[in-house]
């Protein structure tokens, strides 16, 4: 029982720590094309970073609405990133064509 | 293409002459170029082209100016590779008129990604236009990353809030609004209760007998809201408006030359100097449209506008860079 117990927690830790990377290493991305964000709505684990990247022929933005996130114009092929810590849902839009809108939903 | 739409839209039907809409579209046709509307005690009557030498640009003490838009400097995709060379093809169409507009107006989109060398560019290349003067509202790619700050600072002395101004021409009350900062998600174009209070003070002391053109860069009138083609308070800017007899609203953003009249307002978007857009709903989106190269300058333009005193009467003629 004694080295059960030490070995066990061992065991615990590292599934842990091999969970959560493994949660942050799953891929993020968003493709902002033809005036749509793709997905539309994603789900992540806390901690993930997601990546926006413009395939369209016009430059986009991403700007959520409660100022948590802000990205500069993105040009064709340029890429924005933004790695989401807290939990929460996220809505945003592109500042430029507001009618494009997407979410990203952060669970723990 | 464009402009048969928009005249069957309208439903002409005979001119003063007695030329029929057929002959009329033909005419339109041979000659290769735009709508000639003429707006006469609030009616719009068309005529034909033939009718042109009689209808011809107003000597000095009328009122000439030219509406370009959407020049997008710094765009370089597929649409159009070379906007540097349509926008100077413009001003040579507008050298190309006689006798000269008296200054521009540049409904907005100057820039594509609101750079300090795209601004710059636009400035050297419409130097060039026989008329000095240009005056701007800004377009959303004017003011990317900045809130229009750098815009302003250009553009915008003696510019109230966000850049809105108004200026007298031979009688003519102009009237720049801004319509493209603090767009909501989900929404349209907006002016915002600060520019609709400055603007109902701005014509308080107007009599209604004094023409009005009002200049913005998103229409003010809902066109296609479903690709954000429309300006959510343009109503109340209109009703501020509405003692006025004679109300033009020129705007950009669609990229197509589009015209609708009602009551006693005009109004009217230009084509872009730089690339195409689709109709409404004529695709998925309303991105750059591409054309055949040898069709381009057929679908990009400039607008000439004339104002006939005392007739309520002004001449609108679109023209295609080709």
């Amino acid at each position: 029982m004694k080295r059960i117990l030490p070995i066990g927690l061992v065991v615990v830790a590292a599934l842990n720590i091999v969970w959560t990377v493994a949660a942050q290493s799953k891929p993020a991305d968003i493709k902002i094309d033809n005036f749509t964000f793709g997905p539309q709505e994603l789900k992540v684990a806390a901690g993930a970073t997601v990546t926006w990247a413009n395939r369209d022929d016009i430059p986009h933005t991403v700007v959520s609405t409660d100022k948590a996130f802000k990205s500069k114009v993105l040009d064709t092929d340029e890429q924005y990133s933004f790695t989401f810590t807290a939990p929460g849902t996220y809505t945003y839009f592109c500042s430029i064509h507001p009618k494009m809108t997407g979410k990203v939903v952060v669970v723990q | 293409m464009f402009n048969r739409e928009k005249n069957e839209e309208h439903g002409l039907d005979q001119g003063e002459d007695g030329v029929d809409r057929r002959g009329f579209l033909q005419c339109m046709a041979w000659a290769g170029t735009g709508a000639f509307f003429l707006m006469q005690g609030g009616v719009l009557k068309s005529y034909s082209l033939s009718k042109l030498p009689m209808l011809e640009r107003p000597s000095a003490g009328q009122l000439s100016f030219v509406q370009i838009s959407d020049s997008h400097m710094g765009f370089n995709k597929a649409a159009n590779p070379d906007v540097v060379g349509t926008l100077k093809i413009a001003v040579d169409k507008i050298n190309a008129l006689g006798p000269a507009p008296e200054f521009m107006l540049h409904t907005g989109d100057i820039t594509h990604l609101s750079k300090p060398e795209e601004f710059d560019t636009v400035d050297q290349i419409l130097k060039g236009a026989q008329a000095k003067d240009v005056f701007f509202v800004p377009g959303e790619h004017d003011v990317l990353d900045d809130d229009g700050k750098q815009y302003l600072e250009r553009y915008g002395k003696g510019a109230k809030g966000g850049g809105w101004y108004s200026f007298d021409k031979k009688g003519v009350h102009f009237i720049g609004l801004v319509n493209v900062l603090n767009l909501k998600a989900g929404g349209l174009g907006t002016l915002g209760p600060e520019q609709l209070a400055w603007l109902r003070d701005d014509v308080s002391h107007l009599k209604g007998s004094t023409p009005i053109v009002v200049f913005a860069h998103i229409p003010l009138w809902s066109v296609y809201p479903q690709w954000g083609w429309g300006t959510e308070d343009s109503a109340q800017a209109l009703s501020l408006l509405k003692k006025f007899g004679s109300v033009t609203v020129l705007n950009g953003h669609i990229h197509q030359t589009m015209q609708k009249v009602e009551g006693s307002v005009t109004f009217h978007t230009a084509a872009s100097t730089a690339f195409p857009q689709p109709a409404p709903g004529a695709a998925d989106s309303p991105g750059p449209l591409k054309v055949p190269p040898d069709q381009l300058k057929s679908i990009l333009g400039i607008t000439d506008v004339n104002f006939v005193r005392g007739k309520h009467a002004l001449g609108i003629v679109d023209s295609t860079l080709a």
